[in-house]
């Protein structure tokens, strides 16, 4: 297989053995760097077509040579295309029947049960399938599946149109199957998830949301041996009358979700958490309230990490109740629990001393002195979100320092300022920082981080009127790994912003929305050397124009969303950008120099398109043919009048 | 339709079981003192009022022509107001006693000093110091009886009336009766002296009186049976006495038969009704009384069952034998597991039956089963299905042909078999088919509907009775699904109390005591 010597001279890739080769490949994550090794040389060229395990097809014309080029594929990502029909199915089920493995069609149309057999019946060794999305899909649909004798992990989510008929066949056939979710399968009963526990006993993770299951099938499920996550969101007809009487206990058991099973109290926890001696993870967000009798049923547990009681309604006693444990939390959520107080939170972080991730977002009640308990009972403090901590002073955030091993900060909207980045600035592992609307903030601060927190990768700069290009330009210097950043609606960030930022090679996603003094010069440079630019958001930069969408359809070629509303970009930009092979998601609402023909060109001509945002305008002036075509295409376009909406509206990427 | 519907249990027009549904509710009056209960058993009484009057009539043909029938009906709507056990009332009783007793005491003392101390008084006076004496002392005993009710806890009808009043004399034979009593001793005849009319109508209370008992009996025995003969009654061996019937026998269509005419019956009373065509002899009470109900209170073997057919479980031969509890069972037995399914239900043509009644009840779900399994068994109900797929490997539920069309209300009707949990489409469909029962009001009206129509002429209420008991035994022919689930949880009074309605056995059980 060595690529046969040209010269004389030594070939050391000779002394390579075909071994090594490999493991060098596997270290190429990026399929652009993947790209060129296959092109040095036949060689390479063909040790990588042997070797790869995973495509994610984009366009699939070129099928019939994919699979005459990677014979061993065993990952398949549909995601990028939205149509796919049977007779695709079916001839990669006949290409890689012996090593597929994986098959995601959770963003896939047009195929039928059919395809799904051959799937099922001549890729032996199947072991995943996500089908989720398909709200059409059938129980003759689960039916043929059940032919992959040996799946193990199947998502249905959203698949609305099932019924206990189809799980009953997947159960009796699927005998392997060791997760499954089952979440908006409206149609699902008692009597398919009953024939599910009974029928599947390998299964390790069940996601149950959303179903009107009772306290019946639960014993059934509680027999599962294996079982380790247990998912019941919004399961409302779970409640104390009916788990009262429950006697079962999964002793495997390592997560249970109750989020929004509002009818579930400390009786009915307790019978579902008696006798979990290895549940590690509970998350009781938005159930009712939280009491010291809710506390008590999880003091048993032992091997208890984490607590999600988002959005909860706190009482005192409970949260006090938590410090008195057995068991010591690695992560707390208490976000959105407004009645939180800084009494009962510093006893809590005092009695977890190996706090590592922690969440009070919106607890509106805590000052600072929660924050010096926090800081100083738990010096191994990873991640630290406190947005909307409106009462905590300036003070307390020079306090955070004491962290230095935090990752994660989330201070939005809060007084934080300079001085108090200059202490965060001590975390040098820090990655993600979010820094919106905190109106104190200035160049100053930013240069504190840019100067000592070189990991950083994501950074939220929303709406800080105060900083200019100067600050921007510290963070691009100091921060060489920034893959995001988002320094929408900063009216004094120019240009010079984006030429420094265009030294941060790996931006994945830019937001500059509402930044008027943008242009397309700017923008070109980031074009030109941020080549990994997945998502852009120019939304109301209005000196953008066509020349920034050439630059951009020049260079950027991984560009998968870009949001363009009420820029200045015309049929010309548009057209430009129908040439990028990856462009999935655009929203062009009010493109006043946008005109009909220019749209239905630029749908016609950019085949990539999955959702396509634009305002009901343009739904009269749209040739019929052409929105009948793009949706044959699996293309979605979603109408909006967007002509009213106010311009200062919170958008938040990271929740 | 009519026909089937109608014959459900308070709709008889027998008037001695009327009575007893009377009697069990003041029972429970007594018994609980339960507001709820009592207005419940107002209403009750409101909805049967006439079918009381009706059975007023019902003696008027079938019993003695009497024109005080009247008073007795009176008499038994006397019995029907609930009445509390009033401990102060009885107080007030028993102290009036004493001094009534007392009085007498004082008097005769007087009269034995006067005796001692001056013969040869006046005749007069001793003529009517006698009168005063015995008047004192039939006051005592008048009152001493008409309380006796309210102080033994175990009479059945005493509490209705502890004043004394005339009006309550109907239960004095009652009292007797229970209280083990005869009602012509002596203690109790200067009653009689008193009283007008009272000889005539005891004969004839009594005689009511005596069925009342009967069907009360009858009742906690149904009661006793209602456990189904299949869960086992674990009766120690050698406690029971095994009949065993020819095949012969069991297959017979009538077990009774008249001995003057040879026309069959399945049930006695059918029979005894029969008879009544033969002449007035036939007619007396004892004579339409039921029959071995004399030897009631001695203790008597129970009598099971043994199916003749060898290595049967249910033959007395077989190791882990199970008798069969009555006649019915015996012949639904043979039929069903020893005989040729020679029924073949019309719509499907390949269901088979036995028993013309499983015929039937199949008949009416016939086509509705939608739930299917690979291995091509099909079921009425969704749980029995993935009952039957959770049990056996390899079964999956079949898919329907017509999935496509599945409708958005299919979704709908199974979240509605959701909600109601148990009461499914079967039970629903019950529902339907014993759609009268569920409700009170509605019953009465219809038996009032079935009743008058007939009741202009004797005779033909005669046949109507005849009628209508046959309906029922045919009735009872059906085995009935067990729908308790399904009518409990809504009218579980009605059906368990004031219909008399024992659900799981009913069909099999009741014949036992009309055979």
């Amino acid at each position: 297989m060595e690529a046969p010597p040209r010269r004389p001279a030594i070939n050391f890739f000779d002394l390579l053995t075909e071994e090594i080769i490999l493991i060098i490949l596997d270290h190429l994550r990026d399929p652009l760097a993947r790209k060129s090794f296959s092109q040095v040389c036949k060689s390479f060229y063909s040790l990588e077509s042997d070797h790869r395990k995973f495509i994610k097809p984009r366009i699939l014309n070129f099928l019939p040579n994919v699979l005459r080029r990677f014979p061993s594929i065993s990952q398949i990502n549909f995601s990028l295309c939205p149509r796919v029909e049977d007779d695709t199915l079916s001839s990669i089920s006949l290409a890689w029947n012996s090593s597929l493995e994986t098959i995601d069609l959770s963003r896939s149309k047009f195929f039928t049960q059919k395809g799904l057999s051959s799937l099922a019946t001549n890729c032996s060794s199947l072991l995943e399938i996500n089908l989720s999305n398909r709200t059409t899909l059938t129980d003759s649909s689960l039916k043929a599946i059940g032919e992959a004798k040996n799946l193990e992990r199947l998502w249905l989510t959203k698949c609305k149109s099932i019924t206990d008929v189809g799980i009953g066949c997947l159960a009796v056939n699927c005998r392997k199957l060791k997760s499954i979710c089952l979440r908006w399968c409206l149609r699902v009963t008692d009597y398919g998830v009953g024939l599910i526990a009974a029928k599947c006993k390998e299964i390790r993770s069940l996601d149950l949301s959303y179903l009107l299951i009772t306290e019946k099938s639960l014993s059934a499920i509680f027999e599962l041996e294996h079982l380790e996550a247990l998912v019941l969101e919004h399961c409302h007809r779970l409640d104390d009358d009916g788990l009262v009487s429950f006697k079962k206990s999964c002793q495997s058991l390592k997560v249970l979700n109750l989020s929004h099973c509002q009818s579930i109290t400390h009786i009915g926890l307790s019978a579902l958490t008696n006798g979990a001696q290895n549940l590690e993870k509970i998350i009781l967000s938005y159930s009712l309230s939280f009491t010291s009798d809710l506390a008590e049923c999880l003091n048993d547990s032992p091997r208890l990490q984490s607590v999600n009681l988002d959005g909860i309604m706190v009482r005192c006693s409970g949260i006090r109740a938590i410090g008195n444990w057995h068991s010591s939390l690695k992560e707390l959520s208490l976000s959105k629990c407004r009645l939180m107080s800084d009494e009962c939170l510093s006893f809590t972080v005092q009695a977890h001393k190996e706090l590592r991730k922690l969440d009070i977002t919106f607890c509106r009640n805590i000052t600072y002195a929660s924050v010096d308990y926090i800081t100083r009972s738990c010096p191994m403090l990873t991640s630290l979100r406190m947005e909307s901590c409106t009462l905590v002073s300036r003070d307390a955030f020079l306090l955070i320092g004491r962290c230095q091993f935090l990752v994660e900060i989330d201070v939005a909207d809060t007084d934080i300022d300079d001085e108090g980045l200059e202490s965060i600035a001590r975390c040098s592992k820090l990655c993600f920082l979010r820094l919106g609307m905190c109106l104190n903030v200035t160049d100053k601060g930013l240069s504190y981080i840019g100067s000592s927190c070189s990991k950083l990768t994501a950074l939220d700069l929303y709406r800080l009127s105060e900083i200019t290009d100067l600050g921007i330009s510290s963070i691009a210097d100091g921060c060489p790994s920034l893959e995001v950043i988002n320094i929408a609606y900063n009216p004094n960030v120019t240009d010079n912003s984006l030429l420094s930022l265009s030294k941060c090679l790996k931006l994945r996603i830019l937001e500059i929305r509402g930044c008027s003094c943008i242009s397309s010069r700017g923008l070109s440079n980031i074009a030109v050397r941020c080549r990994q630019l997945t998502l852009l958001d120019i939304k109301r930069c209005n000196n953008v124009n066509d020349e920034g969408m050439i630059q951009l359809a020049q260079h950027s070629q991984k560009l998968n969303q870009i949001k363009l509303s009420c820029c200045s970009v015309t049929d010309v930009g548009l057209l430009a950008l129908a040439s990028m092979s990856c462009l999935n998601h655009i929203s062009i609402y009010r493109l006043n120099k946008l005109t009909s023909y220019g749209l239905a060109a630029f749908l016609m001509s950019c085949q990539s398109l999955i959702t396509v945002k634009l305002s009901t305008f343009f739904k009269s002036l749209l040739p019929e043919h052409i929105q009948e075509s793009m949706e044959a295409r699996g293309c979605v376009l979603v109408w909006r009048e967007k002509e009213s909406q106010a311009p200062f509206r919170r958008l938040n990427r990271w929740e | 339709m009519q026909a089937k519907i109608s014959p459900n249990p308070p709709s008889f027009p027998d008037f001695s079981l009327q009575q007893s549904n009377q009697l069990r509710w003041e029972d429970r009056s007594m018994s609980d003192n339960d507001i709820w209960m009592e207005a419940l058993f107002r209403e009750f009484n409101q909805a049967c009022g006439t079918q009381s009057l009706l059975s007023c009539g019902s003696n008027d043909g079938v019993k003695i022509p009497n024109p005080e029938n009247c008073q007795m009906g009176d008499t038994s709507r006397a019995g029907k107001l609930p009445a509390d056990w009033d401990p102060s009332i009885m107080l007030e009783n028993l102290s009036f006693l004493e001094d009534k007793i007392h009085q007498l005491q004082g008097l005769l003392h007087l009269i034995v000093d006067k005796k001692g101390q001056q013969f040869g008084q006046p005749e007069e006076i001793i003529t009517q110091e006698k009168r005063l004496i015995t008047a004192n002392l039939t006051s005592i005993i008048v009152q001493l009886i008409s309380t006796a009710g309210s102080l033994l806890p175990s009479v059945r009808l005493a509490s209705s009336n502890t004043s004394p009043s005339v009006g309550q004399h109907g239960q004095i034979p009652g009292i007797n009766f229970l209280s083990g009593l005869d009602p012509s001793s002596s203690s109790i005849q200067p009653q009689h002296d008193i009283i007008d009319n009272i000889c005539d109508q005891s004969n004839q209370i009594d005689h009511t009186n005596m069925c009342e008992m009967e069907q009360n009996h009858m009742e906690e025995h149904e009661l006793k049976d209602e456990e189904d003969v299949d869960e086992g009654e674990n009766l120690p061996p050698g406690s029971f006495e095994i009949l065993q019937l020819e095949k012969e026998v069991i297959l017979a269509p009538h077990t009774h038969f008249c001995t003057i005419c040879g026309k069959g019956f399945k049930r006695d009373a059918n029979l005894r009704m029969h008879m009544r065509g033969h002449g007035d002899e036939y007619k007396t009470p004892e004579a339409l009384a039921k029959p071995n109900k004399e030897s009631v209170s001695e203790p008597k073997l129970i009598k099971r069952y043994s199916c003749p057919y060898l290595g049967c479980k249910r033959n007395k031969d077989h190791k882990k034998f199970q008798p069969l509890k009555t006649i019915l069972c015996v012949k639904n037995h043979y039929k069903r597991s020893h005989c040729d399914k020679s029924y073949i239900c019309s719509r499907c043509h390949t269901k088979k039956f036995s028993v013309m009644a499983d015929l039937k009840t199949h008949e009416k779900h016939c086509g509705k089963d939608k739930w299917l399994c690979s291995c091509g068994t099909t079921f009425s109900r969704k749980d029995k299905l993935f009952g039957h797929i959770a049990l056996f490997q390899g079964h999956t539920p079949a898919i329907p042909l017509d999935e496509s069309k599945a409708p958005a209300g299919q979704a709908e009707m199974e979240i509605n078999e959701n909600n109601n949990n148990n009461n499914n489409n079967k039970g629903g469909s019950i529902n339907l088919s014993f759609g009268s029962s569920a409700s009170c009001c509605e019953n009465g009206i219809q038996n009032i509907m079935d009743g008058k129509g007939i009741t202009d002429d004797p005779i033909s209420y005669l046949s109507s009775l005849n009628f209508e008991t046959c309906n029922f035994a045919e009735f009872n022919d059906f085995p009935r699904p067990p729908f308790e689930d399904a009518t409990e949880g809504l009218f579980p009074f009605l059906m368990s109390e004031s219909f008399n309605y024992s659900p799981k056995s009913g069909g099999e059980s009741c014949p036992d005591n009309l055979v």
